[in-house]
């Protein structure tokens, strides 16, 4: 089952396409994780996803096929916004007592003690809890409706690395024990490695790379040699040349077995360091389905 | 960092049931009883005032006017009372539009100026029942508050009323009885709840509900309500006190001479009876042919037009809200 597919979609705000020609499926039971510049089209593809926006083109189904934004996808589905929105004026309880109220499903007692856990007094205000408390009262609120996916658009942009660490855990806690999907949006590229099982890598609106982790870092290698001759490497795709001093860093898609060129080593490459050379080549892209923009020339960075 | 692990999986129901309206109630309540809240005490103030105003001014109609024309109703009624009467009501004429914009305008508008649209918008609920049951409950609380108090101020206003003071069609009788003051109340609400959508800032939006709520009902009042029937035909110069005069205006020979009002009528009367008094005026008229006609609402009239303004407001309001629902329903973020 997919947890999110899309097939052509697209999102126009104004005459300028936040999203397009987007089509991708993302398989249920992966942490996925939706990487792109500022811009890329990332919380557009999750508001059509959660059923806040309508597609200008293309479909999007969830959950194995239902509408975005249904009776039954929003069932299954929680969300929780970027900057991770609860109202300022209600209390946790209040919080709490509100979305069981907007829910079929509100597992109360596992939201009670998640917030004793944390150390959110019910009483408190919203408005006047620390960021993290917050972000963490927000996913207790949407793992309490005791989701089928969850989809989180940058939840830990805003928080220190204690309180990133400690949502991401609970984000794990659910995904691993209780067998939660989670799409998630982030260009914190430091969590990914620890977090994320699939990648989605979005790029001035379209799909660059898609695929789990580990196919992805098993089709690209890093190779090293002399700068001199980077140009004239031609046997692979070259997604992103960096040069220092005398030696070029080269990224290219290609098999662990593939032929190395002489003068030439082959290294696997980290998915941060893959992330990052695809976030600088908004060109480039691969895996799976047809690949776009094959004719623009990589450009390079020079160190 | 997490020992707590969730209980087992959600149960797939074959048939998914909606989550019941009634828990929209709590939600409501919980999220707008600030708002009510509001309502009920700036009412309530005013209700107080009234009741306690109103105390005094039936004990001065009880005992100075009778009969109602004399010279002590005259002094211990209508000058003592007639004057803070009239101020009352034009402070009342503001009060459905405050209601409206202070109850209405933020319910959509705050949420989707804090961003936490994103959050009720992608609950079990869903959007568009979440935003039918909260218009729908939020604009009966504001109606039965404003009703109940509409009730008060007639009673308040009745020894005006009844002693000649207060015409039925004037804006301090009419606006604020019966079923004129709740249905304007409605619409305040249901404009408020429209302008928060589309304007989207909570501050803006009551502006704006303020602003339209303004010209409709002096649209309403100048224009619009004087064409609810038909308005009768009269050349008798004596009509009743609780008539509205439409329009006045003399003819002669059959033919349409000039409105009653105006430059052309004061150049006649210079022209046909120079140096006549205004008391003369309309005999010199008169003898010269003239014979003034007055189209004009008759005071029986009153309860009709109180059910057709509160029938096109209900209907208006009724649309309002429906186009908030459906905006909310086919929104793009």
């Amino acid at each position: 089952m997919n947890v999110i597919e899309t097939s052509n979609l697209g999102k126009r705000y104004g005459g300028t396409w936040a999203l397009r020609e987007c089509t991708l499926a993302i398989p249920a039971g992966h942490v996925a994780a939706l990487v792109g510049p500022n811009g890329a089209g990332k919380t557009t593809l999750l508001n059509l996803a959660v059923g806040l926006a309508e597609p200008a083109a293309g479909g999007v189904t969830v959950l194995g096929g239902l509408p975005a934004g249904s009776p039954a996808a929003l069932d299954g589905i929680a969300f929780v916004a970027q900057d991770t929105p609860v109202y300022q004026n209600l209390s946790a309880a209040d919080m709490l007592h509100l979305t069981r109220n907007l829910n079929r499903r509100f597992d109360q007692p596992y939201a009670q003690a998640r917030l004793a856990e944390l150390g959110i007094p019910p009483g408190r205000k919203a408005g006047r809890l620390s960021g993290g408390q917050r972000a963490q009262l927000a996913l207790t609120l949407a793992l309490a409706r005791r989701p089928r996916l969850l989809v989180l658009d940058e939840p830990v942009a805003m928080l220190d690395p204690v309180a990133r660490h400690d949502f991401m855990a609970t984000v794990l806690t659910a995904a691993v024990d209780d067998g939660v999907s989670v799409v998630l949006s982030t260009h914190v590229l430091a969590e990914l490695e620890r977090v994320a099982d699939y990648l989605i890598l979005l790029s001035r609106g379209r799909v660059q790379v898609a695929g789990e982790v580990d196919d992805v870092l098993a089709t690209h290698r890093l190779l090293t040699g002399p700068a001199a001759e980077a140009d004239r490497y031609t046997e692979r795709p070259v997604v992103h040349v960096r040069r220092a001093e005398a030696q070029a860093h080269l990224l290219v898609r290609a098999a662990a077995d593939d032929p190395v060129p002489p003068g030439w080593e082959a290294h696997p490459v980290g998915l941060e360091e893959l992330t990052l050379a695809y976030l600088r080549e908004p060109g480039a892209a691969a895996l799976p389905g047809p690949a776009r923009g094959r004719d623009t020339q990589p450009s390079e960075v020079t160190r | 960092m997490t020992a707590l692990t969730m209980p087992a999986g959600p149960k797939r129901d074959a048939g998914l049931r909606p989550v019941p309206w009634r828990r929209m109630a709590w939600v409501t309540w919980r999220q707008h009883r600030a708002a009510l809240g509001g309502v009920a005490v700036f009412l309530g103030a005013l209700a107080v005032y009234l009741w306690l105003a109103g105390l005094q001014i039936h004990h001065a109609y009880a005992t100075a006017c009778r009969p109602t024309g004399s010279i002590a109703c005259t002094i211990n009624f209508t000058g003592r009372f007639g004057i803070t009467a009239i101020f009352v009501s034009v402070f009342l004429q503001a009060a459905p539009a405050l209601i409206g914009a202070f109850a209405g305008a933020p319910v959509l508008a705050r949420e989707l100026e804090s961003g936490t649209f994103r959050y009720a918008w992608t609950q079990g609920f869903g959007r568009t029942r979440w935003t039918v049951a909260k218009l729908v409950l939020l604009a009966i609380a504001v109606a039965a508050a404003a009703g109940a108090f509409s009730v008060l101020y007639s009673w308040y206003n009745q020894p005006f009323f009844a002693a000649g003071y207060a015409i039925p069609f004037s804006t301090r009788v009419f606006d604020l009885h019966g079923v004129a003051f709740t249905a304007w109340t409605l619409a305040a609400f249901a404009i408020g709840a429209l302008a928060g959508m589309l304007i989207r800032r909570v501050v803006p939006a009551i502006a704006a509900t303020l602003a339209v709520y303004a010209g409709l009902a002096l649209a309403t009042a100048l224009w619009l309500r004087e064409h609810y029937m038909t308005p009768l035909l009269t050349s008798h110069p004596n009509l009743p006190g609780s008539a509205w005069i439409v329009s006045q205006w003399y003819i002669k020979g059959g033919n349409f001479a000039f409105p009653a009002r105006g430059s052309q009528i004061v150049n006649a009367l210079s022209q046909l009876c120079p140096g006549t008094s205004d008391v003369s005026s309309a005999q010199c008229l008169s003898r010269h042919g003239y014979t003034q006609w007055t189209s004009y609402q008759p005071g029986s009239r009153f309860w009709p037009f109180q059910w057709i303004e509160g029938g096109w407001l209900l209907a208006l309001s009724v649309l309002l809200i429906g186009v908030t629902v459906w905006l909310v329903r086919r929104r793009a973020t």
